[in-house]
């Protein structure tokens, strides 16, 4: 196992009892919450909208606040992509986190010199990605699924203009087959120069981190990065797809 | 007549309570404030139990834990107290459902109150579960020893969504239904197990028969979709929730108490 080094080796763990110095910690904590919970609750009113109608669609339908960032991504991918591999990335990378990170600093204390890489990683997944797509569907997201802006009126019948174009288009790609073609060495390109530039800047790494470890790690950081490239590029450059296959867009 | 000092009568009757048979049987050591006692309130308290009896200092600064974690489990015991309480007046039926709501609002004590703190705690538990698994992040805490914790610790906070997104559809007014429909069309497009997936067409799932039907009970959010989403909400997943919340709370103990500098 791994030892993290004493921060500061003079300050000996000293035990003390759970009762009362734990309890009494608890008990506090436990009357504050519950207090602020009952305030809160007497001075606002869980919302109760008209009886369920399923003949009345309203617009925008928007799913609880917490998965509004999965909503938001479904502009961006297909909905196999964004309902459910999204999801189950998510899930699957939070849950291999620690046997990926292999860096035995930082066990039990706050440290941002020691693993710079890891906080950047798990900064830009939970803000970026989740919290700021979180913030853009409850409030920028109104009729349409459009963006509004927080002073402006939602307007259910705002003009749009289709301009969205496939990646290949906007490349000058006419052809089908060719749009295929160039979406795909677009895509795959992407994940290979950057495993391969990873494991250039890395090689010394290699064999303390381990081969596999190492290349699981960059494509998921590479799907996360590929996720704002693509929110960047529809929302800058009104590109709509990147890769255009009978099978999947993405 | 002896003259009867009356602290002493007091004496007598507080002494005849506490070695009275039902008293030692309920209650297992004395109050005084001794290490022994310290170690027994913990040690023989069913609710005090899961903690060890002694712990590291450093575990008790706020500003380590921000106490995410413990809150994240009180705000889940105030939604089972609030919501058994709701449970008495609610009917999943497609009927009842939301005049039940109304009434609950309008007509039962406190019953708004209830509603409201079932309904904050829920969404106040969905933003201290992330900041609690920040807080173990920026601290390094998932490291060896504690890897398996984190990974129930992932299992817990999709839990805790899930228990919220059922809980959604329960008030069955149009936020809920339509809310729930948004969140339950993406299983259509769950590769070969919904109708609108990739390769759906070699399953041969349709849209009365995929992932998206075995959850709402049909091809549309109604009535089965109710029933169904109350049953996993009320015991399902409190139930599969509250097994792995044991856990939990063991493998701190198992992995030497809450993290901290070796």
């Amino acid at each position: 196992m791994a030892v993290a080094p004493r921060k500061n080796p003079e300050a000996t763990p000293e035990k003390v009892h759970v009762w009362p110095y734990l309890v009494r910690l608890e008990f506090m904590c436990a009357i504050i919450v519950i207090l602020g919970l009952t305030v809160w609750s007497i001075m606002i009113d869980a919302p109760l909208e008209e009886a369920a109608n399923p003949t009345k669609t309203p617009n925008p339908s928007k799913a609880p606040w917490y998965f509004l960032g999965l909503q938001d991504i479904l502009v961006y991918f297909d909905p196999w992509f964004a309902g459910v591999v999204a999801p189950v990335l998510i899930i699957v990378g939070l849950m291999l986190i620690p046997y990926l990170d292999v860096n035995p600093k930082g066990n039990g204390y706050y440290t941002y010199t020691e693993r710079k890489v890891a906080i950047w990683v798990y900064l830009f997944g939970f803000l970026v990605l989740w919290i700021a797509l979180i913030i853009m569907g409850v409030f920028l997201r109104g009729p349409g699924w459009n963006l509004f802006m927080p002073w402006q009126y939602w307007d259910p019948h705002k003009v749009v203009a289709l301009v969205s174009v496939d990646l290949p288009y906007a490349f000058g790609v006419r052809s089908y087959n060719m749009a295929m073609l160039f979406g795909g060495v677009v895509v795959c390109g992407y994940f290979a120069v950057g495993t391969a530039a990873y494991f250039f800047m890395e090689r010394k790494a290699i064999k303390s981190v381990g081969l596999m470890r190492m290349f699981i790690k960059i494509q998921l950081i590479l799907i996360m990065i590929g996720i704002v490239i693509k929110i960047v590029l529809r929302l800058a450059f009104n590109i709509k797809y990147v890769w255009v296959t009978p099978w999947f867009n993405v | 007549m002896a003259k009867v000092k009356s602290g002493e009568i007091f004496k007598d009757i507080s002494k005849q309570i506490t070695e009275s048979q039902v008293w030692t049987s309920t209650f297992r050591h004395g109050y005084a404030d001794t290490p022994r006692n310290r170690v027994l309130q913990i040690a023989s308290n069913v609710w005090l139990h899961l903690h060890p009896v002694k712990m590291h200092r450093h575990a008790l600064r706020i500003k380590f834990t921000w106490c995410m974690g413990g809150i994240t489990f009180l705000l889940f015991l105030s939604t089972i107290v609030t919501g058994v309480i709701l449970m008495f007046y609610y009917r999943p039926v497609g009927e009842y459902a939301y005049y039940d709501m109304k009434y609950l609002q309008y007509d039962v004590p406190f019953g708004m109150l209830m509603r409201n703190m079932h309904r904050w705690a829920a969404h106040a538990m969905v933003i201290t579960v992330w900041l609690h698994m920040f807080r173990v992040f920026l601290t390094g805490s998932y490291k060896p020893p504690r890897e398996f914790n984190w990974v129930i610790g992932v299992f817990l906070v999709t839990f805790t969504l899930l228990l919220s997104f059922t809980g959604y559809l329960l008030p069955w007014d149009q936020l809920a239904m339509w809310a729930v429909t948004v969140g339950t069309n993406m299983a259509r497009a769950t590769p070969f197990l919904g109708h609108e997936g990739p390769f759906a067409e070699y399953v041969g799932v349709t849209p009365r028969y995929d992932a998206r039907s075995v959850l709402i009970g049909g091809s549309l959010v109604g009535p089965p979709a109710l029933l169904r989403f109350y049953v996993l909400h009320c015991i399902f997943i409190p139930l599969v929730a509250g097994g792995l919340m044991i856990v939990h709370f063991w493998r701190i103990r198992k992995d030497g108490g809450i993290s901290g500098p070796l």
